[in-house]
């Protein structure tokens, strides 16, 4: 991590694929321990935004550090200190849930005793030790979306990103999820998260929202309603959607 | 190096968990062994042929004999019409007819030349000339016959004898299993290994694994290494067959068949990882890899021989894995070479592996 505190640095950051513009100009920041909400409709470009910030894709232009280190030529130090949850499904479902969390780990050069000492840890607070040797597949999608949260963060991350890990999961499993965000936020890792529950963006400490690939609003969600005179965030978002539309 | 074991492990699970995959794996070589070896043949067996015998004489029905009582004929039809005969060739009933014309005794004694039309149907021109060669032989024994009641003090002045080395009997299977076992790793080499990759594209799970620190070389090595076990144990699987149930002769050092065998696949897997790197769907991975590897296997020398092939395909095949792999399989199990016999295209082979399987880790993207 940086010494100013700070785990993501964006300035500038331009993503084009051929004439469209994914990512234009956006500048932001996210300090450690933050839960930072990255919203936006579907298309407006969070997706880009968050492959390239965990080095998947090569952003077109811009100054962006990840945990204090450069996006263009350092990803590989970025990939150590990251985690990632994709928005599609990225547990192997053939494998069982002890065999996603003994392989994950094992790339990330964990040692098996300490592998097997988290998953046993984080199944048992999840309460789902009985589906160890469940294969993933059978397991309904609110239980696999946790899974792959504690997937992402079991070798201990200084930044998790979330891509919509709640989309097509129920209510009370949202709320639990969501319980899980804070505890890792509190555990001192910082999440970066993208959601269209608007309900959700009430629980993060900064919300960015962002309109055809510009970030048209960056506050706490406090600030936002009082600055669009709104009741909800739901109200924040329209009003901001609609502005383009 | 622990990296790697992980994604072996992981690899092992997934294909064991998979019943296709274990039915493909397991059963493909007994299958292909089995189909292609007995079903893929040149001998001909059983050659319909047409009688048309406008002689009738005591010579011209014991010529005739000869055919009815070899294993090879089938007659399917006898007359004095010829026109009957080429309408059952047109009809495709008959393969071959054989036509007697009158004066065939009568020429004989006279010691003129007595004349034997032979017909084929050359559709399948390589078995029309194989039953062509078989007929011809019968009557020139029969010519030979006659040659020594009439005439014993005359001897042919030139006396050939000729010997099959490698494969004395002219077994066509001896000929073919070496380069059948061959086909067979090449496909489980080529296809499983870059399939594999792809998939993981196709669901998405590669992109968890570009987020970690794994190196590009552990990435492809883990997906290298299970598969090239497996193939090499569809090859003893194979060897073992033809031995026990083909009677192949191996009489090279079963070693370096694996030797030469783990090298070759390395290429052929290199191959099938690299095509996985430029593609993104199964379907786009497997068209590629099927494009190379028929005109790998058709230009290898399985089915006919590389040594007759104009100069430009042989050209071709100085990149042609399978070319190599097969010579040198067909050297170790029929003729029994040994190490040095084929330690330059093995160098070769070699170098060629290190090549693609470079080229497969450099095209290889984890930031795109």
């Amino acid at each position: 991590m940086s010494s100013n505190g700070l785990v993501i640095e964006a300035e500038n950051m331009v993503k084009r694929f051929g004439r469209f513009v994914a990512n234009d100009n956006l500048t932001f920041s996210v300090s450690k321990g933050e839960i930072f909400g990255f919203l936006g409709a579907n298309g407006a470009g969070k997706t880009t935004a968050i492959r390239i910030l965990c080095g998947l894709s090569r952003p077109t232009s811009g100054k962006i550090r990840v945990a204090g280190y450069d996006v263009y030529t350092e990803t590989e130090k970025i990939k150590r200190r990251i985690g990632y949850m994709s928005q599609r499904f990225s547990l192997y479902e053939d494998l069982t849930v002890i065999e996603n969390f003994r392989f994950f780990g094992g790339i990330y050069g964990l040692k098996r005793a300490v592998i097997m000492e988290r998953a046993q840890n984080m199944l048992s607070r999840l309460g789902i030790k009985h589906f160890e040797n469940t294969v993933i597949s059978e397991l309904p999608l609110g239980i696999r979306q946790k899974l792959a949260f504690s997937v992402s963060i079991l070798h201990t991350p200084e930044l998790v990103f979330l891509d919509e890990p709640t989309g097509g999961v129920d209510p009370i499993t949202r709320r639990q999820f969501w319980e899980m965000i804070h505890e890792a936020a509190a555990s001192g890792i910082t999440v970066f998260v993208t959601t269209h529950y608007m309900d959700e963006a009430e629980y993060c400490n900064r919300v960015s929202i962002m309109v055809d690939g510009k970030i048209e609003a960056l506050d706490t969600p406090e600030k936002l309603k009082t600055k669009y005179q709104a009741q909800n965030m739901n109200e924040v978002f329209l009003k901001l959607a609609r502005k383009t539309n | 190096m622990r990296t790697i074991f992980y994604i072996v492990q992981k690899e092992f699970i997934q294909v064991f968990r998979n019943r296709m995959m274990v039915l493909i794996i397991f059963l493909m070589p007994v299958i292909q062994l089995l189909i292609l070896s007995f079903a893929v043949t040149y001998e001909i067996k059983e050659i319909r042929l047409y009688i048309t015998d406008n002689d009738n004489s005591v010579s011209s029905r014991s010529l005739l004999r000869q055919f009815k009582s070899s294993p090879f004929y089938r007659i399917t039809g006898e007359g004095n019409n010829a026109a009957e005969g080429m309408e059952n060739i047109r009809k495709g009933k008959v393969h071959q007819m054989i036509c007697i014309l009158p004066g065939f005794e009568e020429n004989l004694v006279n010691g003129a030349p007595a004349r034997v039309q032979v017909i084929n149907d050359a559709i399948n021109g390589s078995a029309a000339a194989l039953m062509n060669a078989y007929t011809v032989s019968i009557i020139g024994n029969y010519n030979a016959g006659i040659i020594a009641e009439t005439a014993p003090e005359a001897q042919p002045a030139v006396k050939i004898n000729w010997l099959y080395w490698f494969n004395p009997e002219l077994d066509y299977k001896t000929y073919m299993i070496p380069g059948i076992l061959v086909l067979l790793v090449t496909i489980i080499g080529m296809f499983l290994a870059g399939m594999n990759v792809v998939r993981e594209k196709e669901i998405g799970t590669i992109e968890q694994i570009n987020v970690t620190p794994i190196k590009k070389y552990q990435f492809i090595a883990g997906k290298l290494i299970p598969f090239w076990i497996i193939a090499l144990f569809d090859l003893a699987a194979g060897l073992l067959m033809a031995r026990l149930f083909f009677d192949i002769p191996i009489l090279g050092n079963i070693p370096l068949i694996f030797l030469v065998a783990s090298v070759y696949l390395i290429v052929v897997m290199g191959l099938g990882l690299f095509i996985s790197t430029i593609t993104n769907t199964q379907q786009q991975s497997m068209f590629m890899a099927w494009f190379f590897l028929v005109i790998f296997i058709l230009m290898s020398g399985l089915f006919t021989p590389v040594e007759s092939m104009p100069q430009w395909a042989k050209n071709i095949n100085v990149i042609n894995p399978i070319a190599y792999f097969i010579r040198m399989i067909r050297m170790i199990m029929l003729k029994g070479s040994d190490f040095p016999d084929i330690v330059n295209p093995l160098i070769y082979l070699t170098f060629y592996g290190i090549t693609i399987l470079s080229l497969a880790v450099w095209r290889y993207r984890k930031t795109t």
